[in-house]
């Protein structure tokens, strides 16, 4: 039994989800569209009389200035027909709908009780399109059919509440006296993703038991031992070149840490994130995730859920941080690529952007956590498999960076209620993906509810002040069998599994076990706090349950409705996991330098690069997120004049009226990673630094994180260059002095097609953090006034290999940009001496693009022109053309601005490292660069590369 | 009085109550943040204070349209403490979503019926667009800005449903009379123009409106995000004021219930 509820803008209202559908079937060409109207439907099950359905509309559905409404028991209104195209789509059974969640809290204030909602969007299409088209539309453009059912009128949807299926029943899977092939058999089928080794030494154990395993207990250790929660590739042996590397990260990303061994690194990779020093009173914890494989399937849903699983992370760190920023970078296929070129299985690239975007927007922005920094880098290799990286950093008092469970202590699971949703997601990211992905693995995909996350962290940072509980970590991938088992690793845990509220009947005790549910952090509470912080909880509706608790055992044990579904030794379940050795080969791809012949003029290559899509304006994605709530920006991501300019790092204040500051950036370049990682991973840790200094920053209290997203590591070509990578992460942070605090993989990101495998360019993130004691010296990019003097600091080299330059003309190059790291910081020490005496008018870091890229934007940014000459530039070597001077990659490179009256002051401090008085800034709006034969190369109106450099993402 | 006593109003989904909390306290205020389930189950909590703020955010998630269910709430619940407050000269300021909640409680632009008479709905764009804007102030009828000398003000836009539009023309030409529009959306010259200086295609660029009395507020901008001198986009050009346009509204709210209380 159920009534519906229409919802629609009047006619003389502009309908604007309506115009915006209208214009994304467009862009898919897809027949001559007149008009869409969209109708929010809510759907009620329970009886209602047409009183109170009146009622909810006018009282709470509709806005009486702009819209109509209509309830009905019917799909079909009799007065629609045969004017429109009708499509409904609803999300599936069982998929997070936050609103129906709020509509029924509000019909509570209104004195209505429904049993459930579920909610719909109504398209109304008029055009002359065929049913093929309709279907299309429905599919591409409308929904994504791995979370929602579609209905295209006559087919007459059929709501259902979600209902319950199974009853309790306890399985046991018969493996102890299995074949290898069983065995592979039953992993695959299970979706464990473990591989034969791990599958022997899991029937060695139930071997010695003397028993077969339950198929929760199967569950537990897949997701515990999978590469999403260990990271056993980068923690094995492996062997490179004939040499033993026993546990990669160990021996380069985390060795670095050991040997600088700063005092204000407070946890370094053992907690959700790392932790540093920042003032007298707090600490900053910062971490940046992947959500790569659900944000392939569902980009919504994906980008949606790596946030809110970010935000846990720090949530969850020590005894709870504090939010302060997000920083999300993508990776995506070429978004203007012809449908018709998009691989079977995959979505298209402008989808998956606009979804992402979209995904993380209303997260973040729901959160009340600003988006401040981020980057976006196409590639066709990312269509199968685009990267999301999602980051947060908070703020934590440093009396709160500990935290100990106790026997005894009960387990409390706060939050979001646990569904059959996201299950197989530790296993499934492990894991390389094809055609089929979309369909087996959907389940694996969820949708956030930002707002639920949002109480659990007002609520929960009470409770911590509080001090009502002792130890903390977030519900991640694996569920509560990660969380709980990580958090009784060294004590013992006894889980009563049906006391675990659903946010629906008919879960299995595995589900409930290892659903992934959103939302959900799990507290361990001393027994005389129970009371107290259940209340606290209670009293801003966020749920808390007491599952079970904590025990002095060292044995996981695992009850249904008082019947012992899984028993297992903490000690097997986080050691038993047989170690692995893999081949890794690194060769030189064999690139060569291409020959280009010389122009006269550079002004037309110059805009073509600003177009590009790696390089062009990402305002259309900074606007939709909100940088600013907190209300401690400092330097925001766009800067100028007219506020459009790129910044190159950004910085806030995280304490309100105190000037001690931090800074968040980024750097990564797969380009070069085609030709050497290492020097790829050095270039990416030398760009997120150079952006610190270029705002006002230093390198004395800067922190880094890894993510390394890469190919399928069974592979030795793919291994071999990760293993190149991580060298270039040790040599280059420990030559900077930068330590490393925290990182993540992601590994298996290829995708399989019936002809080929697409794999991803290898791909580093690094993501730097740094404390800055004065915010006030801080240092826009954007050019301030004309007469003003603008430098090259740092020397260029002819390093084109993976350039801009090389890739608008169909190259490659060898000659990829490296990293002297010893001038490098020189270099960088002595500009912030410089930026701290604040004579430094801007400063921008030249990347990629080189000196031409790096000008243009300072000078449109600022409004003013700009006159340079490149013989001035100090080179490396004999440097006799234009064209590489302007668009040389090399790396430790800054375009300064400094008033004349500071010149001498500014050459003083300068006079050890390499820079060159290239020219000034001036009134007429013009960037006017002078060869090295004296000839003017490039003469371009400011106004004519912003629109170049805006125009392609004006969307 | 010397310190005023300033209530902001939190939920599930309030996310500008801790620099709403700043900009009071640092215009001289004593500020308390109460969430709406402590004041629903205490209503005469409100006696004690002299200002009710609703912050910005998203209530409830905006769902089924931005403010509408926490405005449910205050509606159905708080109507005679609200009109005992108002009675009392108190003042009430609503900013982004709070303005939203203001106009979907019927408080604004007359809080007299508790009806719904205008709102706040999509952006043209039809996007949550976080951007700075010129807002000109147009009349002096708010306590909230009646001793502002300055023409001008420069604060941040962060919304997706800012579009203000009214149930009909005679709500429009009533507030018109009335001058309770505060705020229009200017260029940087301080004329009339379109987007992007109007961020969302609301009716005459109305970017904030007050109520028949004066006492109640409701705005987009964000007065909060330029309390500093650093809040502002373009202070590394201009170089450091002693604080952002927005505390200007905090401080003259802050001098008027001194003054009054």
């Amino acid at each position: 039994m159920h009534s519906r509820i229409e919802v629609f803008f009047k006619d003389e209202y502009v309908d604007p989800i309506g115009e915006n559908v209208k214009s994304e079937i467009e862009i898919f060409g897809l027949g001559d569209i007149k008009s869409v109207r969209v109708r929010q439907v809510y759907i009620f099950f329970g009886k209602l009389t047409d009183n109170e359905l009146d009622n909810i509309a006018k009282k709470l559905l509709v806005d009486s200035v702009t819209q109509h409404y209509l309830f009905t028991s019917d799909f079909f209104h009799p007065s629609l027909h045969g004017q429109f195209h009708i499509i409904e789509i609803s999300r599936k059974p069982g998929v997070m709908d936050p609103v129906e969640q709020s509509v029924i809290k509000a019909l509570q204030d209104i004195n209505i009780s429904v049993k459930g909602v579920k909610t719909a969007q109504k398209y109304m299409i008029d055009a002359a399109v065929s049913v093929e088209e309709l279907h299309t539309i429905a599919t591409k453009v409308l929904a994504n059919t791995n979370i929602e059912d579609v209905f295209i009128y006559p087919e007459i949807p059929k709501y259902q509440q979600t209902v319950s299926c199974a009853s309790f029943k306890k399985k046991v899977i018969p493996l102890v006296n299995a074949e290898a092939g069983q065995l592979e058999k039953i992993s695959a089928e299970g979706q464990l993703s473990l591989n034969i080794h791990e599958m022997r030494a899991i029937q060695q154990y139930y071997k010695s038991l003397k028993r077969e395993p339950t198929d929760i207990e199967l569950e537990t250790i897949a997701q515990t031992w999978s590469e999403h929660c260990v990271h056993k590739t980068l923690k094995g042996r492996i062997k490179f070149n004939g040499e033993i590397i026993d546990n990669l990260l160990k021996n380069t990303v985390m060795k670095v840490t050991e040997e600088l061994n700063k005092p204000w690194c407070v946890s370094v990779f053992k907690d959700n994130a790392g932790i540093i020093e920042f003032d007298e009173n707090y600490n900053i914890c910062f971490k940046v995730e992947t959500h790569n494989h659900p944000s392939a399937i569902e980009p919504y849903g994906g980008a949606n859920t790596g946030i809110g699983g970010v935000v846990r992370d720090i949530m969850g760190t020590g005894l709870g941080g504090k939010p302060i920023l997000n920083t999300d970078v993508f990776c995506f296929g070429i978004p203007d690529i012809p449908p018709e070129k998009i691989p079977k299985g995959t979505l298209h690239p402008k989808r998956v952007f606009k979804g992402v975007v979209a995904g993380v927007r209303d997260y973040g922005n729901r959160m009340g956590i600003p988006t401040v920094n981020g980057a976006i880098y196409f590639d066709e290799r990312y269509i199968g498999n685009p990267l999301v990286f999602c980051g947060t950093a908070g703020i934590i008092p440093k009396n709160m960076c500990q935290k100990t469970t106790r026997p005894d202590d009960l387990i409390v699971v706060v939050g979001g209620r646990t569904g059959r949703d996201g299950i197989h997601g530790a296993t499934f990211s492990s894991a390389e993906l094809h055609e089929q992905s979309e369909q087996i693995s959907g389940g694996a995909v969820q949708i956030g509810n930002a707002i639920t996350e949002k109480m659990v962290l007002d609520t929960l940072l009470q409770a911590r002040d509080k001090r009502l509980y002792s130890c903390i970590t977030d519900c991640g991938a694996g569920g509560l069998s990660s969380a709980i088992g990580e958090m009784g690793q060294d004590m013992g845990a006894c889980v009563y599994l049906e006391k675990v509220p659903l946010k629906y009947e008919g879960l299995s005790y595995t589900e409930i076990w290892i659903s992934e549910a959103q939302e959900r952090m799990v507290l361990s509470v001393p027994k005389e706090k129970e009371k107290e912080i259940l209340e606290l909880f209670n009293a801003e509706n966020v749920e808390a349950t007491v599952i079970g608790h904590f025990t002095g055992d060292k044995m996981l044990r695992l009850y249904y409705d008082s019947e012992m579904v899984g028993e297992l030794e903490m000690d097997f379940l986080h050691n038993g996991l047989p170690r692995l050795e893999r081949e890794a080969i690194w060769n030189e791809p064999g690139y060569e330098e291409p020959f280009l012949p010389e122009k006269e003029n550079y002004g037309t290559d110059l805009k073509k690069i600003l177009s590009e899509w790696n390089i062009c304006s990402k305002e259309w994605v900074i606007r939709q997120y909100d940088h600013e709530v907190q209300g401690g920006s400092v330097l925001k991501p766009l800067q100028g004049v007219q506020n459009d300019g790129p910044g190159d790092a950004c910085i806030i204040k995280p304490i309100l009226g105190k000037n001690k500051g931090i800074i968040v950036s980024n750097g990564m370049n797969p380009r070069y990673g085609d030709i050497d990682p290492y020097h790829m991973v050095a270039s990416a840790i030398d760009e997120a630094l150079r952006q610190i200094i270029s705002v006002g920053g230093n390198l004395k209290h800067v922190a880094l994180l890894d993510n390394f997203c890469w190919g399928n590591t069974n592979k030795p070509d793919r291994l071999g260059s990760l293993v190149r990578a991580a060298q270039a992460c040790y040599d280059i942070a420990a030559a900077y002095g930068t330590p490393f605090i925290s990182g993540k993989d992601s590994l298996n990101n290829e995708f399989v097609t019936e002809t080929e495998t697409i794999v991803i360019p290898p791909t580093l993130l690094i993501s730097a953090i740094s404390v800055m004691d004065d915010v006030r010296s801080a240092v826009s990019m954007d050019v301030k006034e004309p007469g003003n003097l603008i430098y090259l600091v740092g020397v260029t080299r002819n390093e084109l290999g993976g350039s801009h330059y090389y890739h608008i003309h169909g190259y490659k190059g060898r000659n990829v940009p490296e990293v002297n790291a010893i001038l490098g910081k020189k270099t960088m020490n002595t500009l912030s001496i410089a930026t701290s005496h604040g004579i430094v008018r801007s400063c921008h870091d030249c990347s990629e693009g080189g000196l031409a890229v790096a000008a243009a934007e300072m000078a449109f940014a600022g409004g003013y022109g700009m006159e340079l000459n490149l013989s001035e530039v100090v080179v490396e070597g004999d440097i006799k053309r234009n064209d590489t001077i302007l668009f040389s990659e090399s790396n430790t490179r800054f375009l300064v601005e400094v008033k004349p009256e500071h010149k001498m002051q500014f050459e003083a401090v300068m006079k050890d490292v390499s820079y060159g008085l290239l020219g000034n800034v001036r009134q007429k709006p013009c960037l006017k660069i002078i060869g090295l034969n004296n000839q003017i190369i490039i003469e371009e109106y400011i106004y004519a590369l912003k629109e170049a450099w805006q125009s392609p993402l004006r969307w | 009085m010397i310190s005023p006593k300033v209530l902001i109003l939190r939920t599930a989904g309030t996310n500008c109550d801790n620099e709403t909390k700043y900009a009071f306290e640092k215009a001289g205020a004593k500020v308390d943040v109460v969430h709406i389930n402590a004041l629903l189950s205490k209503k005469n909590l409100l006696e004690n204070y002299q200002l009710l703020a609703l912050p910005g955010g998203f209530t409830y998630g905006d769902d089924v349209a931005a403010g509408k269910i926490l405005a449910n709430q205050i509606k159905y619940n708080l109507e005679e403490e609200i009109k005992t407050f108002i009675d009392k000269k108190k003042l009430i300021l609503g900013i982004c979503n709070g303005f939203q909640v203001l106009v979907r409680a019927g408080l604004l632009p007359s809080f007299e019926s508790f009806q719904q008479e205008a709102t706040l709905t999509h952006n043209d764009s039809n996007k949550f667009e976080d951007r700075w804007v010129h807002l000109k102030i147009c009349s002096d009828k708010s306590f909230f800005i009646n001793k502002i000398n300055v023409p001008v003000l420069y604060l941040p836009v962060a919304h997706g449903e800012g579009k203000f539009l009214t149930k009909n023309s005679a709500v429009l030409e009533k507030m018109i009379k009335n001058r309770q529009v505060i705020f229009q959306y200017v260029d940087e010259k301080g004329e009339k123009a379109g987007y992007p200086f109007n961020p969302n295609g609301s009716i005459l660029n109305i970017a904030g409106v007050c109520d028949q009395t004066g006492q109640i507020l409701g705005m987009m901008p964000h007065p909060e995000r330029n309390v500093d001198p650093m809040h502002q986009p373009c202070w590394t050009r201009i170089g450091l004021k002693e604080f952002g346009d927005g505390f200007l509204i905090f401080q003259n709210a802050v001098q008027y219930l001194k003054d009054n209380f």
